[in-house]
């Protein structure tokens, strides 16, 4: 081999390791800047105390149980739903049947929205259409359920993150053995009492994966939540389904741009975005370990 | 001779064998089946309810109608209450007087001004301006629409390099330890919350770029782009990560075969095989790109201005309904802008997806068959 090509390989071996380096030195970066501009603020008592003095001072916990609340609500709609289309597609579709293959394009598809267009159809149909549907029907116009509130907000996220419970779940069904089932077949098991004693509890564990992959995206957007529920300052938790919510990544969003003192409240902002990035942080990585797991147990 | 017992217990009939009707399985599989629909059901949902609040736009005349209407309506109760009280409707153009002529002037103007805003409104769609919340609203969406793809062109002109040749990397050249660090850390890149990355890129690389550049704003498409370009990263890496992982391995043991070193192979054989893949990746980060909201809004400056300036501040679509979606007024022709933007975008990714989908898919299998030379 000549020389000259051997220079150009190593430059060119070294360009795409050059490359794989910056994105982890990035991650790095950020993760690094954003703790230490948060970590002096940061506090049991930041996590547990209301805001004070229209946000220059005090904690986030109204943020932090409204984001809770959401990811709860949420994880309630998307999971059971995400779960049941996974063992159809799975369990009863044929791989290559019209049906099955349009619902993996939806599933996909849905995947690929953007998020905003979700909180445009939370708007739209669960606020416009459903919630004054509603209040027409059983409060004879009184408003109620159609204005923007907590429950609206935590299906449109669970919409959202359908597709991430989906492919989680269906990967975990995959990795169950196929003689477990075919053994429980052949005790005289049904298909649903199959299902239901061999494959779920077999792909328990991706189910979780899906469910702290869900909690995860849905704590992090803000996008889908701007108009179908987010509050800027609340002086009370929200107590009813009907009620608005604060939420982390929107008070980071309305604090970073919007607020009249950007720079005073700037350690409260850093602080904030420590916490929705180690909460989202931590969940991510127990889901990729135990990911890791479910696929090296699958080889 | 004697029959083995037990054996009548077990007779074989066709009726026996036939699967036996339960109602618990019958149900479970509709229920399952039903609940499967959902997602197919949300897309049409989606598209449908999207597009539907954006419609009154291209019925401009029959509400330029009912808006006159309310306008005259609303002048009746602004006038004197003595004079309102006696009028109503067209009547009011028959009574003489300075109130109600005064009256009949402002009804005069008040029309002119609606019909030509609302007439406006479908021609300045095509228009430079987007001036939303000004006495005459213009809704151009030229700029936001040039605006959103200077930011995706700028994102994709990072990431995309950055992404492949990364996952190049990993699939080619890294050990095997060095792979299982690089592979989980960039998914959990994709993990970090657009708002995080935006803020980021609003308090800490605005102002890393200023000191470098020395430009005047602070946010700017290029701020957003490369903060972008963060959030479409690991989208292309994993994509082509896996494209490149399925190309086959004869193609390597061939190549390395013939004598052609790893970087050869890798830069000659692998690569190109993966080329639909990698297209694939690269769409979907496009997508990822055009919608994205909480970047957008945080980072780039929000001033929609035409321009091929990469330091001028833009506006994108997803960021215009962002921003503006909360302050408008329901049913209001803004209202229904907004909502032609998102079908707009929604329509934009949803082909994307599609083609990504379908035409990639269908060449990579092909490839691999080797059905195509």
């Amino acid at each position: 081999m000549s020389r000259r090509k051997s220079i150009t390989g190593g430059l060119f071996i070294g360009l795409t390791a050059f490359s794989a380096i910056l994105i982890i030195a990035v991650i790095i970066i950020l993760l690094v800047v954003i703790i230490i501009g948060g970590k002096d603020t940061f506090s049991w008592e930041f996590l547990t105390a209301f805001p004070e003095d229209g946000m220059m001072k005090g904690g986030i916990f109204p943020a932090i149980f409204g984001t809770v609340l959401l990811v709860l609500i949420m994880s309630i709609a998307a999971v059971p739903f995400g779960t049941i289309t996974a063992i159809y597609l799975t369990e009863y579709a044929h791989e290559k049947s019209i049906l099955a293959q349009t619902i993996r394009f939806a599933v996909r598809t849905l995947a690929t929205v953007p998020s905003i267009i979700f909180g445009l159809f939370g708007l739209g149909f669960f606020i416009k259409y459903v919630g004054s549907g509603m209040d027409d029907l059983f409060l004879g116009g009184q408003l109620k359920w159609g204005q923007p509130n907590i429950l609206w907000a935590s299906l449109t996220m669970a919409l959202l993150t359908l597709p991430v419970v989906i492919v989680s779940v269906e990967e975990a069904i995959r990795t169950v053995p196929r003689e477990m089932r075919e053994a429980s077949l052949a005790l005289g098991a049904t298909k649903w009492e199959t299902i239901k004693r061999i494959v779920i509890p077999g792909s328990r564990s991706g189910i979780m994966t899906g469910t702290i992959l869900a909690v995860s995206r849905g704590a992090g957007e803000v996008a889908p939540i701007l108009f179908t529920g987010a509050a800027y300052y609340l002086a009370t938790l929200p107590t009813s389904l009907s009620d608005q919510f604060m939420n982390l990544g929107y008070h980071i969003y309305i604090m970073a741009t919007q607020s009249a003192n950007v720079d005073q409240t700037l350690p409260i902002q850093f602080a904030t975005t420590m916490v929705l990035l180690l909460l989202t942080f931590m969940l991510n990585l127990t889901a990729v370990i135990i990911r890791s797991r479910l696929r090296r147990k699958a080889k | 001779m004697e029959e083995p017992i037990g054996i009548n217990k077990f007779v074989f009939s066709r009726e026996s064998l036939k699967k036996k009707f339960r109602l618990s399985e019958f149900l479970s599989e509709k229920i399952i089946t039903g609940v499967a629909f959902l997602s197919i059901t949300i897309i049409v949902l989606i598209f449908f309810f999207v597009f539907k609040e954006s419609i009154p736009i291209f019925q401009s005349k029959k509400k330029e109608i009912a808006k006159v209407e309310t306008v005259q309506k609303q002048e009746q109760y602004g006038t004197d209450s003595s004079v309102a009280t006696n009028l109503s409707g067209q009547e009011q153009y028959g009574v003489t007087g300075t109130d109600s002529l005064m009256t009949e002037n402002q009804i005069l103007e008040e029309d002119t001004v609606v019909h030509g805003s609302d007439e406006a409104t479908a021609k300045s769609l095509m228009g430079k301006q987007w001036l939303p919340v000004s006495d005459n609203p213009r809704y151009g969406l030229i700029p936001l629409f040039v605006g959103t793809l200077k930011i995706t062109l700028i994102a994709m002109l990072f990431a995309a390099p950055i992404a492949i040749l990364a996952a190049l990397f990993s699939a080619a050249f890294a050990p095997h330890w060095l792979r299982e660090i690089i592979k989980p850390a960039i998914e959990l890149l994709a993990g970090f919350p657009s708002v995080v990355i935006g803020f980021f890129a609003l308090m800490v690389m605005a102002s890393f770029f200023q000191n470098l550049f020395g430009y005047d704003g602070r946010l700017n498409a290029f701020v957003g782009g490369v903060a972008m370009a963060l959030a479409a990263i690991p989208i292309i890496y994993t994509i082509t990560e896996d494209a490149l992982t399925a190309v086959p391995r004869t193609y390597t043991e061939a190549s390395l075969a013939l004598g052609a070193t790893r970087w050869q192979t890798a830069l000659f054989v692998t690569l190109p095989a993966a080329t639909p893949g990698i297209f694939a990746a690269i769409l979907l980060g496009i997508g990822r790109v055009f919608g994205e909201t909480m970047i957008a809004l945080m980072a780039t400056g929000n001033a929609a201005m035409i321009g091929i300036n990469p330091f001028e501040s833009v506006r994108t679509l997803a960021a215009t309904i962002g921003a503006e979606m909360a302050e408008v007024v329901f049913g209001d022709t803004h209202y229904n802008v907004l909502f032609l933007i998102g079908s707009l975008l929604f329509i934009f990714t949803f082909s994307l997806n599609a083609l990504a989908e379908f035409y990639v898919k269908g060449k990579l299998v092909k490839r691999f068959q080797g059905k195509q030379s």
